[in-house]
């Protein structure tokens, strides 16, 4: 293929972050949005990093890319995708890593199209900035992108400007611009919420199936445990700028053993009883100019106790299953 | 009931036939069309293009010498023979003068607009998409130009530099680079956060290919729209300083000029007198119902 890179690395990680720590700072205050979030990703492996509104996981998404504001946040660690230092990468280097080996979808898919250029027009840029081949060419793979991701009628939606699609289609096409370059890794932030239920099933079952057939690795940033759980192989749930626990998925579900993986678990609609009452987790997400320097989850943990103000250690109850809590050793 | 088997019956492609027609239609296909419809738009646009035609051909279209003076002519009443304009208080055709004068006022009124839009834009561009410092002064030397009225400003301008046509358009530029380097930053500023912005980038865009491509493509056309409205504004400020004596000097035919060596006949002939005023007033509104017409038909999402 186009990247050496990977030959011949299929069993080494095609991700591996360490310690990833980000930072925002402006005049008034400093926030800690990713506190030293290690993690690595097999090849063709989907995790899911599962949170709430403002945990950090969309911009663990971003730091991957380095698409952070360059001026505001300040970024440590080490991020290696393929082998390759990302956090050492000049713009250059960036720009042909993001879109080639590494492809993004977003969560609203209609602003993720520049209004002014047709669908097609948008693809086929990309395929020719990074392939270098001709218009004609570009344009047979766009064609062919559209009818991988099942958008019917396929050369018309070239044409067409992204206001003339529904939302779910325009998210079928971003699916299909950030798959242009065939990459290894594909990053989803949140890409089915701002869909409805019905569309959003079929996202992801897109998503999947693309997956599987193209040996792609993901990383699937939601907020919704039910989404999770139809996707992931992994699932890390991030809790104040941390991984709290990580582990398979099935593991997760039966086991789960971090306070606010339950919470987040009791705290979903699983087909339970008509009139049982949800439970909800009490109080509300840490502020994250100023964590505490123990465990983040502490202030709202009903098993809270004196040992939390210190940092938690990072438990291994299995080698693949990892739980950030004080009461897991 | 009975519609059921027929939809069910009816094959795809007609359906997608169907849907090509209402559809895909190109952009500029999309704009002409919706200028079609839009009567005040073709009306005014076909006005301000016999203004303009008239002006630069107004060789070939005009009767008389327009600076043919005759004492016995002085201030004939629309109408008189050959005069069918009138003539003004040297008795020079009107008609002739007000078609020649077209020349001058539409150039004095444009040409700022067209360099303004040129430096202003390129301003407007590098503060919004730099931000930060490069911001803070660019746009503070816009915020000082703008602490003037325009008129004053363009008056003090074209006073300090002397009288003459050059002088006059390099005031009114210095006048219109400010509120076109202002709504190109506010535009580039909103335009540079969106989502696609970011999504370039994901995808491997360059800085230079992202201004180019995305932010340049959707940051002209408001712009472009918002200087077409200013030519109005243009053409009366141009005037103005005819009329004061520091744009054209006579004998040239302008508008605003006329309305100044008229000034003194509107006891004795009003109808004449009035007649460069029109010419101001229906330039100037013709081009701003034009731009607002322009701006309706050329927004994709309404």
């Amino acid at each position: 293929m186009h990247n050496p890179a990977h030959a011949g690395t299929a069993r080494s990680p095609l991700v591996r972050a360490e310690d990833v720590t980000v930072r925002f700072e402006s005049r008034d205050a400093t926030v800690q949005a990713v506190n030293s979030v290690s993690f690595t990703l097999d090849p063709g492996e989907v995790l899911c990093i599962l949170g709430e509104s403002g945990s950090g996981k969309s911009v663990t998404l971003r730091a991957l890319m380095r698409l952070l504001p360059p001026r505001r946040s300040f970024l440590t660690g080490r991020i290696e995708i393929g082998g390759r230092d990302v956090l050492a990468m000049s713009e250059r280097a960036l720009a042909d890593l993001r879109g080639t080996e590494v492809g993004m979808i977003f969560q609203e898919p209609m602003v993720a199209f520049d209004p002014v250029y047709s669908v097609g027009r948008q693809i086929t840029e990309t395929i020719v900035r990074h392939e270098g081949v001709g218009r004609p060419e570009a344009t047979r793979r766009a064609l062919d992108l559209l009818e991988r991701v099942r958008i019917p009628s396929p050369a018309r939606r070239l044409r067409a400007y992204p206001h003339e699609l529904s939302g779910g289609m325009r998210q079928r096409a971003m699916i299909a611009l950030a798959l242009s370059c065939r990459p290894s890794l594909l990053l989803a932030d949140e890409p089915t919420t701002a869909l409805d239920a019905t569309v959003q099933i079929q996202i992801l079952l897109l998503l999947r199936e693309l997956q599987r057939e193209l040996g792609m690795a993901v990383i699937f940033v939601t907020h919704d445990v039910g989404v999770a759980v139809e996707i992931a192989d992994r699932i890390a749930v991030m809790y104040g700028g941390r991984f709290v626990e990580t582990g398979p998925v099935g593991q997760i579900m039966r086991d789960p053993r971090h306070p606010y993986t339950r919470g987040l678990l009791t705290s979903t609609v699983h087909g339970s009883l008509r009139g049982t009452l949800l439970e909800a987790i009490p109080g509300s997400p840490p502020d994250m100019t100023r964590l505490p320097p123990g465990c983040a989850f502490a202030p709202r943990c009903r098993y809270a106790e004196p040992r939390c103000e210190a940092p938690p250690p990072a438990v291994d109850l299995s080698p693949r299953h990892m739980v950030r809590c004080v009461r897991a050793a | 009931m009975t519609t059921a088997p027929a939809l069910d019956g009816k094959p795809r492609a007609a359906v997608d036939a169907a849907q090509v027609a209402v559809r895909s239609r190109g952009y500029w296909a999309t704009v002409a069309l919706r200028v079609r419809d839009d009567k005040v738009t073709i009306v005014c646009g076909i006005v301000l293009l016999l203004i303009i035609l008239s002006a630069v051909f107004a060789d070939l279209i005009a009767l008389a010498d327009p600076y043919k003076a005759s004492m016995l002519k002085r201030l004939k009443p629309i109408g008189t023979p050959g005069y069918p304009l009138g003539a003004d208080e040297m008795g020079r055709d009107m008609l002739t003068r007000l078609i020649y004068g077209g020349r001058l006022s539409l150039f004095m009124g444009i040409s700022p607009i067209v360099i303004a839009f040129a430096i202003g834009g390129s301003l407007g561009l590098v503060a919004g998409f730099l931000g930060g410092r490069v911001n803070m002064l660019i746009m503070r030397v816009m915020d000082i130009f703008y602490a003037f009225p325009s008129v004053l400003l363009a008056v003090a301008i074209s006073g300090a530099l002397g009288a003459g046509i050059g002088n006059a358009i390099v005031s009114l530029t210095l006048v219109f680079i400010p509120p076109i380097t202002r709504v190109t930053e506010s535009v580039t500023t909103a335009v540079r956060s969106l989502d696609y912005v970011e999504a370039a980038r994901a995808s491997g865009a360059g800085s230079l290919t992202i201004i180019r491509v995305h932010i340049l493509s959707n940051v002209l056309g408001p712009v472009f729209i918002y200087a077409t409205s200013l030519i109005s504004v243009s053409i009366i400020l141009a005037s103005g300083l005819s009329f004061l004596g520091l744009g054209t000097e006579p004998p040239e035919p302008e508008w605003g000029l006329m309305l100044n060596t008229l000034r003194q006949s509107i006891y004795v002939n009003p109808w004449v007198a009035a007649l460069p005023g029109a010419m101001i007033f229906f330039t100037s509104l013709t081009f701003n119902l034009l731009s607002d017409g322009l701006r309706s038909a050329m927004d994709v999402r309404l």
